[in-house]
């Protein structure tokens, strides 16, 4: 039986809460299946930011509404969770976070949490946030040496008086934390190999695994996430990182990167990239491979910059003037954010394509737990081949695919131009050259298709309802068909939104209803299995308010279809 | 011997009289005269009757979008210090649609040659203004007269901290060349603006009108000096032709970083290893 809990922590930015984040969600992985996702307004103080935590003894991946115990980490922190608390809700806080009338409504559901003076107990008020930590792990009675330990590497750097302190601290917080231990079922699994990550390390990585050594990009939420992560790592793996002037200028130096023989990388968002359009077209048409994240958020325009959305789908399907093939992938699970990573990497350099790893906010800066496993190093093959004398960039050859040599590595001469060009890649305005070339990119589309990354099938093989849904959509669908109450519903989860394979339109055919689950409100990838495959979906289940899809959302809104 | 003119006739498309072709003739020589080998050579170019170049000379080239030469540019070179590259295009490419990376890569001061074709009018487009195009030049947009002040690309390089700034007249080979030459041999960001007829559109800053309102910086002219060269770069009344200013002392971008100050090898060179990888999530 499913037994969890779901902690929030409602305080404003700047009161710590990302280090509370990264103490709790480590030691809590050590004993039990973990998520956490954050709410956070676009402010780099002050306004109501909230931490979701939720423990489990079964993996948990989602966004969940209800909350079972409620943290106030100041006077302004409950009023825009009101909604998530019932009678069965516990409220921790110091005692004057709270109006005389919310005393009254919350009675003892209200429990008095002295952070402050139990700080100063400790040797200082700063320490507030250990006390807290303490208090979870008292609940939760996770390991104390663990939590020590992790207290001690954070503070490493600092003095004695302020490692010993947090321990004190720690203590202190777990003593007032035990006596809840009763308030819940949770018990002890074997998770302590489970390892955690947010998208955007795990997007890091998988492109570090796929051969990125370079990368340039303009900052922008939530992308920026994948930039900061390759930065930390780049001294150690050898990525160049630039911060480029603005988005056409990053895109523009990833190709010319890629056109020397590097494997590089660009992170934006919608906006960002809606400047980079004119790029990927560039890549289209000079046959230089490129690889671009996308983190989305809510648009049009500036939108919601700290939300999250699902709503630039279209938008990189057409991106760049002209007709020329690309690749999409939408990663769910932590996993298949680095396998796919790599593989767009991969991918981009052996048909010499733009390819695209399109996330999300929740995604990129939610914590999920994955367990280890090893990554394939096949996707460092380098398609690079060294010129001869009279190399020709764009040959004409069977399946469309030129040999792709690099400046400086052979006896050939490697011209690449965004005109329509000759095999030699000179310009020319010959009507046949220009068909014959045309035909020879866009030939390379149905190749892609080899390659294509089959979804996955969740739930039951003869089902009749099938939910369809892509990209991060995947946390809150699997927990849906894992502990819902319905035997005959499937979900398919879509991992390469573009280009589709025919071959899965077989798991449509044997479902009644076909149920879309997308954070958009055009129902973008509806549209594309529509135009694409001739599917029609039955039913939509949109979302665009900036919050991803809750675990209660879902539940009703089948209930209410089915 | 490798050589960077063609063996066959080649069909270009400028126009007859152009001041390309005696820019194309230099940089020839240039590259030819310093010994370089063709594939070890890259030009990068925008859009443009300019940005044509690097289809008439024989070497590895990637002309791109208008007004994007130099972040190709500067991250070819990020990634193989070993190459020789040049960012070329015409006025409109670089100072107008490519502005902002202008202003950023000297910035940078990455270690390529930036050579653009002045003519103070668009060529490709048919004779509308150049950001460089004089006030007052009427043109089939412009109809009565340019209102807009004429950029001068001299002091605004010399102000963001270029390390050498040159500007030369396509009339004047040999300087060209020469100019080309020791733009090449600079480590760093060299800029050089080569002012050109244009015999279609512009009929005002003719052939005659550079030579008439230009001259040759002499020998006792000292290119280390930042105040005279600022000077030199805000006269108007008569182009100073030559290099203007080179300050050899200016790390160049490459360089700056941590990854070529602990390692030579260029980035492409460099192999990835798997297992490396996999630690991150072990």
């Amino acid at each position: 039986m499913k037994q969890e809990l779901t902690i929030v922590l409602s305080g404003e930015a700047g009161q710590g809460l990302a280090t509370l984040e990264d103490f709790l969600v480590k030691a809590i992985s050590k004993t039990y299946y973990v998520f956490a996702t954050t709410e956070v307004m676009s402010r780099v103080r002050g306004g109501n930011n909230s931490l979701e935590i939720r423990i489990s003894n079964t993996p948990v991946y989602a966004y969940k509404e209800h909350i079972d115990f409620l943290y106030l980490l100041n006077n302004h922190s409950l009023y825009r969770l009101t909604d998530r608390v019932d009678s069965n809700s516990k409220v921790f806080g110091e005692v004057d976070f709270i109006t005389h009338e919310e005393h009254e409504q919350l009675s003892s559901q209200f429990i008095p949490l002295a952070l402050t003076d139990s700080a100063k107990s400790a040797g200082n008020v700063l320490f507030s946030n250990t006390v807290l930590f303490g208090q979870i792990a008292g609940i939760l009675n996770l390991n104390v040496e663990d939590c020590h330990t992790l207290i001690s590497e954070r503070f490493s750097t600092k003095n004695e008086t302020i490692q010993l302190g947090n321990i004190k601290a720690f203590d202190i917080g777990f003593e007032i934390g035990m006596p809840y231990q009763s308030e819940h079922k949770l018990v002890p699994q074997k998770t302590g190999h489970m390892k955690i990550f947010t998208g955007a390390e795990a997007i890091g990585i998988g492109s570090l695994g796929g051969g990125c050594n370079f990368i340039a990009s303009y900052p922008m939420s939530p992308g920026t996430g994948v930039l900061t992560y390759l930065a930390s790592k780049s001294n150690a793996f050898g990525v160049f990182v630039e911060q480029a002037e603005d988005e056409i200028a990053a895109l523009n130096m990833a190709i010319g990167a890629w056109y020397a023989g590097a494997r590089a990388l660009v992170t934006t968002s919608g906006g960002g990239f809606a400047l980079m359009e004119e790029a990927v077209s560039l890549s289209g048409i000079t046959e230089t491979p490129c690889v671009t994240h996308i983190g989305q958020r809510p648009g049009p325009g500036t939108g919601l910059p700290t939300r999250t959305g699902q709503e630039d789908l279209n938008l990189v399907v057409y991106a760049g003037h002209g007709e020329f093939p690309r690749l999409i992938y939408a990663p769910g699970t932590m996993e298949d954010a680095i396998v796919l990573s790599q593989k767009a990497f991969y991918m981009a350099d052996k048909y010499q394509i733009p390819t695209f790893i399109l996330s999300d906010q929740f995604l990129l800066d939610s914590k999920f737990q994955m367990a280890p496993f090893e990554m394939d190093g096949k996707y460092l093959e380098s398609f690079v081949v060294e010129s001869e004398t009279n190399y020709q960039r764009y040959k004409l050859t069977e399946n469309g695919v030129s040999p792709r040599a690099i400046p400086g590595n052979g006896k050939g001469l490697v011209k690449c131009d965004s005109d329509e060009h000759t095999e030699d890649g000179l310009i020319t305005e010959s009507f046949d050259v220009r068909v014959q070339m045309n035909d020879k990119r866009n030939s390379k589309m149905p190749l892609l298709l080899d390659d294509y990354e089959m979804p996955e099938l969740i739930g039951p093989a003869n089902y009749t309802n099938l939910i369809v849904g892509w990209g991060s959509t995947y946390g809150v669908l699997k927990e849906y068909i894992d502990y819902g109450d319905s035997n005959d519903t499937a979900y398919l989860y879509i991992k390469q939104p573009f280009p589709l394979h025919p071959d899965i339109k077989k798991y449509f055919d044997q479902a009644k209803h076909i149920i879309g689950v997308e954070n958009n409100v055009t129902a973008q990838f509806a549209r594309l299995l529509k135009l694409e495959l001739d599917i029609k979906v039955t039913d939509h289940l949109l979302k665009y308010n900036g919050v991803p899809f809750s675990i209660e959302e879902i539940t009703n809104y089948m209930k209410e279809v089915l | 011997m490798a050589h960077f003119e063609f063996d066959e006739n080649i069909d270009i498309a400028w126009c007859p009289g152009c001041g390309n072709f005696t820019i194309r003739k230099a940089i020839i020589e240039a590259l030819q005269e310093l010994n370089l080998n063709p594939t070890e050579v890259v030009m990068s170019s925008g859009i443009g009757q300019a940005a044509k170049m690097p289809q008439y000379i024989n070497t590895n080239f990637f002309n791109g979008l208008h007004g994007r030469g130099l972040p190709i540019a500067v991250a070819i070179k990020a990634v193989n210090p070993e190459l020789t590259v040049i960012a070329e295009g015409g006025d409109g490419d670089m100072y107008g649609e490519g502005g902002n990376h202008f202003i950023h890569n000297i910035r940078r001061n990455p270690n390529i040659v930036h050579i653009v074709h002045d003519n103070m009018v668009y060529g490709l487009t048919k004779g509308q203004a150049a950001p460089t195009s004089a006030i007052d030049f009427e043109t089939p947009v412009q109809v009565n007269g340019v209102i807009n002040d004429p950029f001068n690309p001299m002091p605004v390089a010399l102000s963001l901290g270029a390390t050498f700034v040159a500007r030369a007249f396509s009339g004047d080979i040999p300087a060209v060349k020469k100019v080309i030459k020791a733009a090449i041999a600079h480590d760093g960001y060299a800029l050089i603006d080569i002012f050109h007829p244009c015999v279609s559109f512009n009929k005002i800053n003719t052939f005659k009108w550079f030579k008439d309102n230009s001259y040759n910086l002499d020998d006792t002219y000292d290119a280390s000096d930042f105040t005279a060269a600022m000077e030199k770069a805000l006269d108007t009344e008569k182009y100073a032709l030559g290099i203007l200013y080179q300050n050899k002392d200016k790390v160049s971008f490459n360089n700056r970083t941590w990854l070529y100050q602990n390692d030579p090898t260029p980035i492409v060179k460099r192999v990835r290893d798997i297992s490396q990888v996999n630690a991150l999530i072990r």
